[in-house]
C-alpha cells in the first residue's frame, strides 16, 4: 500500500482508480480541474482517459462506456451540470449498467463561479443518488461506494464535493498500481437503451419506487453519523460538517447529525437521529435541503421539532459556511459564550484591494486594447465570455459589457445586433470556450444574418483553470500528439468571408484588422492568436529610459501590473515583466524599450 | 502535537511551496496534516493563503480564526489582511516589501506597507523582514519563500525539524536550485534565531 498526501480532487481521482474506474471524462472547471489531471498523472492501464469539448460530451461519452458495462466518470464543475443537463437527465430514466458516477463540484462563496447553484437539488430533479464528501479522506472512500451503489441501483449517481473539499489536503493510503477492470462490452436491446416515451413512462414508476429501497439502504449507509447527545442537535453535511466538527469539540451536549447521502433523504437515519431532540439547526451551504426535507419529516410523522437555518433567517443563504460563521451560528444555537482566542482586529488600518487582474504580459490585454483603441467613441457593445479574458472588463480596459454563461458572448452580440442595427457588436471568445460552445452561435449568426465581429482570443490553452489542453492544441490526455483543429478552417467552413489572424502584440496591425472588420457587412473573425504567458518564456524584461515625461498614459491605458510607480517614477517591476511591448507601443515620447531577448 | 501555520501573500509569491514543505516535513515525522490552498481565478494577483494543520485535532481544512500559531506573511498587508487568525501569544512572520495592486498605480493612495508593519508591531509578536535583501545574495525574490520558512523555523514556533525540511527541500526543489534554498533557508533561520520575545 502507499501513502498519498493528496487534494481533494486527488482523492477522487485515486478513489475512481482503487474503484476500477475504465473510462473519465470531462471539461475543466474550478473546482473539479485536478480529477482528471490527477489520473493522467497517476501510472495505471486499461483506463481511457479524455478533456471532452464540453460537458454534454463527455457525459454522453461515459453513458455509451457505462452501457457497455464499463465503470465511468464524468468531471465537471456545478455549472457544467446544467450544460450535462440533457443527457443526464434522459440517463436517469435510461439508467445505467457500468457504475457511472458524474463528479459536479460545486462553489458555495461563490469562489470561481457564476452560480452559487447545488447539485443535491439536481440529484432530486433527476431523482437519482448523491453522495456529499465531507473531507478528502471520505471522497476517497466514498467515490468508491458511488460506484457500488450506481451499479447496485443501475443508476447514475452524482457526486458532489465542494472547493473546500476539492481544494483541501489530506493523505489517502492506496494500492500500489491501478488497471481498469475487465469490460463485458455492449449487449444490444433495443427495450432497454432506446429511450421512447413508453419506456419513460415505465421507468419513472420504477425510479421512484425504487428511491424508496435506496433511502431505507443509505439509512444504514457508513457515512450517515450521528455523535454526541442531548435534546439539540445540528443536521449538517460535506465540509460544514468539518467546521461543525471543529466548533464541537468544546461541546458535548449536541448531536451532530451528519448526512453524506442527502438524496434520496435516509429518512429512517433522520428520524432515529432525531429522537429525543427538541431543536433542530440545519448548518449547510448553498440551498435549504436538508432543512427542508427534516421540515418535511416534521409534516409527515406529526413530529414536535423546531427548526432553525436558512429559513428562519439563523444561517445565511448565500456565500459559505467557515469554521468561524460553525462558532457563531452554532455558539449562538448552543446559548454559549466562548472566549475569544485571537487578536482584535477590529481597528484594522484600510487594506489595499487586490481585484483579480490580466497578468503583466497577458495577449488578451493586447487584444482588448486594440479593439478599444479601434472604436474610440463608436457606439459598440461588448459581450464577454468565460475565461481569464472575463477579467477585460476591470479598469482601465473596461472592455466586457455582458458576460452570462459559457458561449453566450457570441450569441448575445447577436441579440443585440438585432435590437440595435446601430453599434457595432463584438463578442469575445477563448479558445478552449470556442470549442465549447461557441460553434453553434457562429452558425447561427451566420444563418439569421448578423452583423458581428467575433473576437477569437486565441492563447492556445485553457488558461483559467490551469492550462488543460484542448482541440486546437494538437495534444490530448492519453499523451498523444494529434491533428489540431484550426479555428481558423471552422469558421471559413461556416460560411465567414472575412478572418483575419493577427499578433495582437502587434498593436497597429490589430487596429488595423478592426477597422477592417467593422467597415464590412456581416459575420467577421479577428483571431488574436499570441499564446497565454505561463505557457512559453519572457521575451525579456521591456526598460523604461530618461526621455520618460512621467505622463502614466501607458498605467492609465493599460493597468499592466508591471508598470509601477515608484518614488513618482513610472517603473518597470521586472518580476513580472515578460517583455510583450505593449508598453511600448503606447508611449507617447518613445521612453520604453527593451524585451532584449536575455 | 497540534500546530497551524498560516501562509499568505500575494498570488505568484510562492506560498504554495513553503506550505508544502511544511506539510511534508510533518508528515514525516509521523504527524498527521491537513492542509489548503487558494486556487482559481484569485491566483491572478489576489490575495492567497496556505493553511496548514498540524495534529490530529484538525477537522476544518482552514484554520478557524484565533487559532494560527504562526502567520507567515510575504507581503505587508496580507499580514494585517489575515492577522484575525493569529492566536494569542502567536507570532508574525512578515516581509516588509510592499506588492502594490494594479488598482494603487491607477489611483494612488501612497500604499506603502510602513502602516501595515507599524500596526502589526503594536498588536503582536513579530519578525519583520526586508525581502529583498535578503534575497539580493541568492540573486532572485523566488527564494523568499524558502527564506520566510527558515524565518518560522528560527523562531522556534514551526514545530518541524530543520532536518526534516532541509530532506523535503531536496526532495521537491529542482536540483540546480537546491543548494541555494538550502541556502536562503539557513539565512533566514539565522534571523529568526535573533528574534526574541
Amino acid at each position: 500500500m502507499k501513502k498519498q498526501y493528496v487534494m481533494g480532487n486527488g482523492a477522487i481521482a485515486l478513489g475512481a482508480l482503487s474503484a476500477g474506474v475504465n473510462l473519465v471524462s470531462g471539461y475543466p472547471g474550478t473546482p473539479s480541474s485536478e480529477i482528471i489531471e490527477t489520473i493522467s498523472k497517476t501510472p495505471h492501464e486499461n483506463v481511457y482517459l479524455e478533456w471532452s469539448v464540453n460537458e454534454k460530451v463527455a457525459m454522453e461519452v461515459a453513458a455509451a462506456a457505462s452501457y457497455s458495462g464499463a465503470r465511468s466518470m464524468v468531471t465537471m464543475k456545478q455549472m457544467g451540470l446544467n450544460v450535462a443537463g440533457d443527457p443526464l437527465m434522459s440517463m436517469a430514466y435510461v439508467g445505467v449498467k457500468g457504475g457511472l458516477v458524474v463528479v459536479s463540484a460545486d462553489d458555495p462563496g461563490p469562489i470561481s463561479s457564476q452560480t452559487e447553484q447545488d447539485t443535491r437539488r439536481y440529484a432530486s430533479f433527476a431523482r437519482i443518488p448523491v453522495f456529499d464528501p465531507s473531507s478528502p479522506e471520505e471522497a476517497f472512500e466514498m467515490v468508491q461506494d458511488a460506484f457500488e451503489y450506481s451499479e447496485k441501483y443501475a443508476t447514475p449517481v452524482l457526486f458532489r464535493p465542494t472547493t473546500r473539499v476539492c481544494h483541501a489536503y489530506a493523505s489517502v493510503t492506496t494500492k500500489e498500481e491501478f488497471s481498469g477492470r475487465a469490460v463485458e462490452g455492449f449487449v444490444k436491446d433495443s427495450s432497454k437503451w432506446v429511450i421512447f416515451p413508453r419506456l419513460s413512462f415505465a421507468n419513472h414508476a420504477k425510479m421512484e419506487e425504487r428511491n424508496v429501497r435506496i433511502a431505507e439502504d443509505f439509512s444504514g449507509y457508513r457515512f450517515n453519523t450521528c455523535e454526541g447527545s442531548g435534546s439539540k442537535a445540528v443536521i449538517t453535511s460535506g465540509i460544514s460538517y468539518a467546521y461543525a466538527k471543529e466548533y464541537l469539540k468544546k461541546h458535548s451536549d449536541v448531536r451532530l447529525i451528519k448526512l453524506g447521502t442527502p438524496y434520496p433523504f435516509p429518512e429512517r437515519f433522520v428520524l432515529e437521529s432525531l429522537e429525543g431532540v427538541s431543536e433542530v439547526l440545519s448548518f449547510e451551504e448553498l440551498s435549504p435541503f436538508l432543512e427542508e426535507n427534516v421540515l418535511q419529516l416534521i409534516g409527515k410523522y406529526h413530529l414536535n421539532l423546531t427548526v432553525h437555518g436558512k429559513l428562519d433567517g439563523s444561517v445565511p443563504h448565500s456565500g459559505e459556511n467557515s469554521a468561524d460563521s460553525a462558532a457563531k451560528i452554532i455558539g449562538a444555537f448552543l446559548g454559549a459564550s466562548d472566549e475569544a482566542t485571537g487578536i482584535d482586529v477590529s481597528d484594522m488600518p484600510k487594506l489595499p484591494a487586490r481585484p483579480p487582474v490580466l497578468c503583466a504580459g497577458c495577449p488578451h490585454r493586447a487584444s482588448f486594447y486594440a479593439v478599444k483603441k479601434a472604436m474610440g467613441k463608436q457606439k459598440s457593445y461588448f459581450c464577454g465570455d468565460i475565461g481569464c479574458y472575463t477579467l477585460g472588463n476591470a479598469k482601465p480596459l473596461d472592455m466586457v459589457d455582458t458576460c452570462l454563461c459559457m458561449g453566450a458572448g457570441i450569441t448575445m452580440a447577436q441579440g443585440f445586433d438585432h435590437i440595435d442595427g446601430e453599434g457595432t457588436c463584438f463578442a469575445f471568445v477563448g479558445d478552449s470556450t470556442f470549442f465549447a460552445s461557441g460553434i453553434t452561435g457562429v452558425v447561427n449568426a451566420v444563418y439569421n444574418e448578423a452583423d458581428m465581429v467575433l473576437c477569437v482570443l486565441d492563447n492556445s490553452t485553457t488558461a483559467m483553470t490551469g492550462h488543460q489542453p484542448h482541440p486546437g492544441t494538437g495534444r490530448n490526455m492519453m499523451g498523444d500528439i494529434v491533428e489540431k483543429v484550426s479555428i481558423e478552417k471552422i469558421l471559413e467552413g461556416i460560411g465567414l468571408k472575412k478572418i483575419i489572424t493577427v499578433d495582437p502584440l502587434d498593436l497597429d496591425a490589430s487596429v488595423a484588422a478592426v477597422k477592417e472588420c467593422v467597415a464590412l457587412p456581416g459575420v467577421k473573425a479577428i483571431i488574436f492568436k499570441s499564446p497565454c504567458i505561463a505557457i512559453t518564456k519572457p521575451k525579456g524584461k521591456m526598460k523604461i529610459d530618461d526621455k520618460c515625461i512621467g505622463c502614466k498614459k501607458c498605467i492609465r491605458e493599460i493597468g499592466c501590473p508591471a508598470l509601477i510607480m515608484v518614488d513618482g517614477k513610472v517603473t518597470i517591476d521586472e518580476s513580472l515583466c515578460t517583455g510583450c511591448g505593449l508598453c511600448s507601443q503606447i508611449c507617447p515620447v518613445g521612453a520604453i524599450g527593451g524585451a532584449c531577448h536575455e | 502535537m497540534n500546530k497551524d501555520v498560516l501562509i499568505c501573500g500575494v498570488g505568484g509569491q510562492g506560498t504554495v511551496l513553503a506550505s508544502k514543505l511544511i506539510a511534508a516535513a510533518a508528515m514525516a515525522e509521523g504527524n498527521t496534516v491537513h492542509s489548503a490552498e487558494t486556487i482559481g481565478m484569485a491566483q491572478r494577483g489576489g490575495p492567497v493563503t496556505s493553511h496548514v494543520r498540524i495534529g490530529d485535532e484538525a477537522y476544518s481544512p482552514l484554520i478557524p480564526h484565533g487559532n494560527a500559531d504562526v502567520l507567515i506573511a510575504f507581503e505587508p498587508a496580507e499580514a494585517v489582511r489575515n492577522l484575525g487568525y493569529l492566536k494569542k501569544g502567536g507570532v508574525v512572520i512578515v516581509n516588509s516589501n510592499p506588492t502594490k495592486p494594479v488598482t494603487e498605480s491607477l489611483q494612488e493612495t501612497g500604499y506603502d506597507g510602513r502602516d501595515m508593519i507599524d500596526y502589526l508591531k503594536k498588536k503582536c509578536a513579530c519578525v519583520v523582514v526586508d525581502g529583498a535583501g535578503l534575497c539580493a545574495s541568492f540573486g532572485s525574490v523566488k527564494f523568499l519563500n524558502v527564506a520566510l520558512l527558515g524565518v518560522a523555523y528560527g523562531t522556534g514556533r514551526l514545530g518541524v525539524s530543520e532536518e526534516s525540511i532541509l530532506k523535503e527541500i531536496e526532495a521537491r526543489v529542482p536540483a540546480k536550485f537546491i543548494e541555494l534554498n538550502k541556502s536562503a533557508f539557513i539565512k533566514g533561520r539565522e534571523i529568526g534565531e535573533g528574534y526574541e520575545n
